[in-house]
């Protein structure tokens, strides 16, 4: 099958490995994906925060694109996954932000929130399936204990979200299965990892990140997986000292189509 | 040609709030067959039942439409009235113009309209009403108990002192249930096994009661007052009748690291075990998936060690097959399972447990022998931290929890804290609530004692995460009063589990066609009126698998449970429902439609003798109903090609007419 696919700034610059193995692994499983023409940055998480229309378009553009093929629209970027997620909430909610929107945008046909939004690891439960996920493994990962960090922007708020249970989620834990290593529950793994405050007050994501790594490896994990270019990005800069790598790189190694010198 | 009389109620305003009842009243005097018409405030009270009962002498009625509540609520009543007025109480009809009318709507226009259509469609019906007589059938004087708890125990001596026969089915090796497992009961906290193990050795003891312990229903059929039940008695492997619970073979079976599920796996049993000291019956059990014996064919021995020669590797399944004239369910709770709770970290630390692990922790007769020690390093703890509402109240979560009050945890709660501080002084001890909820006699006063004697810190707020760091637990919580988030460096948490109907209640409920709630408790006929019977005629519900429950409530429903089932059994025999199939053998085409969807094995084939053309006989195969057997729920008349089969009382022709009327 076909679907639309926005992959987001950071995914074109330092979170290389983020993309390029998402079209690896989907082309495995039988999944073609289609990268939006013209795609423009999502506007970034702080956009979220503001009532404000222009930081939304860049969103609805990406929306409409994939209305307009009649295809799902697929992230795998956690930040990217919030903002469209929740522009397009708001676009099928919110009357009256639809009609200023349709207004900037002058087009001819006007957009709702027709468009169905994905994340990637949904892409693979609900779409794929988990049980195929594990039928195409080749290289099944021997059991190595693997830690999902999930982070605050893939689950919440889970009225729009709906992904999965945000204080107690397990669709990473199920892909760890499925790749054949072991999930290790801990509870820090939807905690925030300090996200931007990095950059106004770095002592306190150090102590975010800090406090994830520590749990995640007292509770015994080799490595963490995560969607999150930002969460990678704080907990490798805080000293994470076990691999801290992009699920769609472990499932490309599962999955038999991962190229040997990456990930270094 | 019929001559009806109308009588609308007004149930107060609960009707005549949405619907013009006068309107309704008039409107109804031009139907055919109605020759009178009136309305009244409350046509159930002594008042109302005097003008029916009047009306049918006055102007000769011969059947009756009563507009009011639906027929669940007064039917009987105002078929009785109709008896008492001479009339055939089948000669009644309701039309339902209160739940089904005037409590949907809100406009009086809409609400009398709708009354009417509905008034029309009962007058239309009870023109085509026949008399109908009930049967007679024997009750079977011996009453059944699903499930051996407290509720169980209760029912069934209060039944037994009567002096009727009854069984108990219990599903485990021993009777005794979730009570069995506690250490103290709230609010006088005396000893649970001191007060629940001298009724178990009553029951067992009573002439009148059988302990089918290790048991399971397997089959109902029948109906009230003649229900045939097969019971399947589960392969021990042992010699109930020779076992003298020595214990002989416990001591020497080599297989050591069975889980414990008495002690809710905290420790280990052997695979021949008997759950604990005081069970009734006190006899070996086998568990057949660790024996390596039964798995293998190598060890036999605890054969060696019985002096009594009760093993018998060569059990099997055992069905028995008995009648009776009631049941009683009484299958109760479970706690939740924490597996979708795992913020509070329950599958990550050993040392977070829910509260039934607590009680285990802290009985004489668990695996730490009373003394309170973590699980995890057998260390006492020092800073405890109980959560309430773990699952319950879960209006956001409903598909992780439950959206109602489980209502034993705050008492239970308050019991762990008081008792912890009680004992451990140098401990201590947090509360996280939602509400505190402590309505019973000397409840509120036993809470409070909790908090202004014995210390113990409540905390209005939830808590958010529980993580384990090093061997300690961090729990993150909200105090909502101070307005703050807290953060307490826990040596155990313990969590109190919204609890849940046992899984056997679904798979019984559907045997004995009963029904359940939205969240599988056994639905009662009615919520305030008939709290312990059951919808179902004959089953009758006793403790928490109608509900959450505490101690005295379910022994003060057990005692009403069983009163129900000894006013059935006194009776020497009941009148049937009328209202059953019937089967027109001169339009049967023989096919078996209806014998297969008849839920209760009334219908049954034989061969007759049909007069043919020129004088021939021809034999044909034609449906037979069992009325006594028949429960009348129709399903027989939709199947049926021909057309042959029909429901007395709601014959096709009556239900016709009603659409018609309403159609008009």
């Amino acid at each position: 099958m076909k679907v639309s696919y926005f992959p987001g700034c950071t995914l074109k610059n330092k979170a290389k490995e983020l993309d390029k193995y998402s079209y690896l692994c989907a082309e495995k499983l039988g999944v073609t994906l289609e990268e939006i023409e013209e795609w423009q940055c999502c506007g970034g998480v702080f956009s979220t925060a503001k009532d404000e229309i222009a930081s939304k378009l860049s969103s609805v553009r990406a929306l409409k694109a994939a209305k307009s093929k009649e295809q799902p629209l697929i992230t795998v970027c956690s930040g990217c996954h919030n903002v469209i997620k929740q522009t397009n909430y708001v676009m099928q909610n919110d009357k009256e932000f639809a009609d200023k929107v349709n207004k900037y945008m002058a087009e001819e046909e006007a957009y709702n929130g027709e468009a169905e939004v994905y994340n990637y690891l949904e892409l693979l439960r609900d779409v794929v399936g988990f049980d195929k996920v594990k039928e195409a493994v080749t290289n099944p990962l021997g059991g190595k204990k693997i830690a999902a960090y999930y982070g605050c922007l893939l689950l919440r708020p889970n009225s729009v979200m709906k992904m999965d249970d945000p204080e107690n989620p397990k669709i990473m834990e199920d892909l760890i299965s499925a790749m054949g290593a072991e999930p290790v529950i801990y509870a820090n793994r939807n905690e925030c990892c300090g996200g931007y405050i990095a950059l106004e007050d770095p002592k306190a994501a150090e102590k975010r990140s800090n406090d994830i790594i520590r749990n995640a490896k007292a509770m015994g994990a080799e490595m963490i997986i995560t969607a999150c270019p930002l969460c990678k990005y704080n907990l490798v800069k805080n000293g994470a000292d076990i691999p801290v790598v992009y699920f769609t790189e472990l499932l490309a190694e599962a999955l038999g189509v991962k190229e040997e010198k990456d990930g270094e | 040609m019929q001559r009806i009389g109308v009588f609308v109620c007004w149930c107060g305003s609960n009707i005549a709030g949405t619907v013009d009842v006068k309107a309704v009243a008039e409107a109804l005097k031009s139907e055919p067959g109605v020759v009178f018409s009136t309305e009244y405030q409350y046509m159930c009270s002594q008042a109302g039942q005097d003008l029916i009962k009047d009306a049918v002498k006055e102007h000769n009625l011969t059947g009756i439409v009563v507009c009011s509540c639906s027929p669940r609520m007064h039917e009987a009543t105002f078929r009785k009235t109709a008896a008492a007025a001479g009339l055939n109480p089948y000669m009644v009809e309701i039309a339902n113009i209160r739940e089904q009318c005037s409590w949907v709507h809100k406009e009086m226009p809409l609400g009398t309209e709708k009354a009417i259509i509905l008034g029309k469609a009962a007058v239309a019906k009870v023109n085509l009403n026949a008399p109908l007589t009930p049967g007679q059938s024997p009750v079977t004087k011996r009453a059944l108990v699903i499930g051996g708890g407290i509720a169980g125990i209760q029912t069934a001596l209060d039944i037994a002192d009567a002096g009727f026969p009854v069984d108990i089915v219990e599903k485990k090796p021993t009777i005794g249930g979730k009570m069995a497992q506690l250490d103290k009961t709230f609010p006088t906290l005396d000893c649970a096994a001191c007060i629940l193990t001298p009724k178990m050795v009553d029951a067992a003891q009573n002439e009148n009661i059988r302990i089918f312990s290790y048991s399971e229903v397997e089959a109902v059929k029948g109906f009230v007052g003649n229900f045939e039940v097969k019971i399947k008695k589960k392969a021990r492997y042992v010699d109930e009748t020779k076992c003298t619970g020595c214990g002989a073979c416990i001591e020497k079976c080599p297989q050591k690291k069975v889980p414990n599920e008495f002690n809710l796996g905290m420790d280990n049993r052997r695979a021949i075990y008997i759950p604990f000291a005081q069970a009734v019956p006190k006899v070996a059990t086998i568990d057949a998936d660790y024996c390596n014996m039964l798995k293998n064919g190598k060890c036999g021995v605890c054969t060696k060690f019985c002096a009594a020669g009760a093993i018998d590797y060569k059990q099997k399944d055992e069905i028995i097959e008995e009648k009776y004239g009631a049941i009683v369910v009484a299958t109760g709770f479970e706690p939740i399972s924490m597996e979708k709770f795992d913020e509070f970290a329950y599958s990550q630390s050993k040392d977070v447990i829910t509260s039934l692990e607590f009680e285990r922790l802290t009985n004489a007769a668990g695996p730490t022998a009373g003394k309170l020690l973590r699980p995890s390093d057998g260390k006492h703890p020092h800073k405890i931290v109980f959560v309430q509402c773990v699952g319950s109240r879960c209006a956001s979560c409903a598909e992780k929890g439950k959206e109602y009050c489980s209502k034993i945890c705050c008492m239970y709660t308050a019991k762990h804290a008081m008792l912890t501080r009680d004992k451990y002084p140098d401990t201590d001890v947090t509360v996280f609530y939602i509400d505190v909820r402590t309505p019973g006699k000397n409840f509120d006063e036993f809470q409070r004692r909790a908090v202004e004697e014995y210390g113990v810190n409540y905390v209005k707020g939830m808590v958010g995460k529980v993580t384990p760091e090093g061997d300690k637990l961090i729990v993150r919580g909200s105090d909502l009063i101070a307005n703050k988030q807290i953060k307490i460096d826990a040596d155990l948490v313990v969590l109190a589990a919204a609890i849940e109907p046992d899984k056997t209640a679904r798979p019984l409920a559907t045997m004995l066609t009963a029904s359940m709630d939205t969240n599988d408790f056994f639905t009662e006929a009615h919520p305030k009126l008939r709290p312990v019977e059951s919808p179902t005629a004959g089953v009758f519900l006793s403790g928490t698998c109608q509900g959450p429950k505490d101690i005295p409530e379910t022994v003060s429903q057990a005692g009403a449970a069983a009163s129900k089932v000894i006013g059935l059994l006194q009776k020497d025999m009941l009148l049937g429902n009328p209202c059953v199939a019937s089967s027109n053998q001169l339009m049967c085409n023989g096919c078996s439609s209806c014998e297969r969807v008849c839920p209760y094995g009334a219908i049954s084939y034989e061969d007759k003798e049909f007069p043919g053309p020129n004088r021939t006989v021809k034999v044909r195969r034609v449906a037979t109903v069992n009325p006594a057997v028949c429960q009348g729920c129709g399903a027989c008349t939709v199947a049926c090609p021909s057309g042959a089969m029909d429901l007395n009382g709601f014959m096709n022709s009556q239900i016709m007419a009603e659409v018609d009327a309403i159609c008009k």
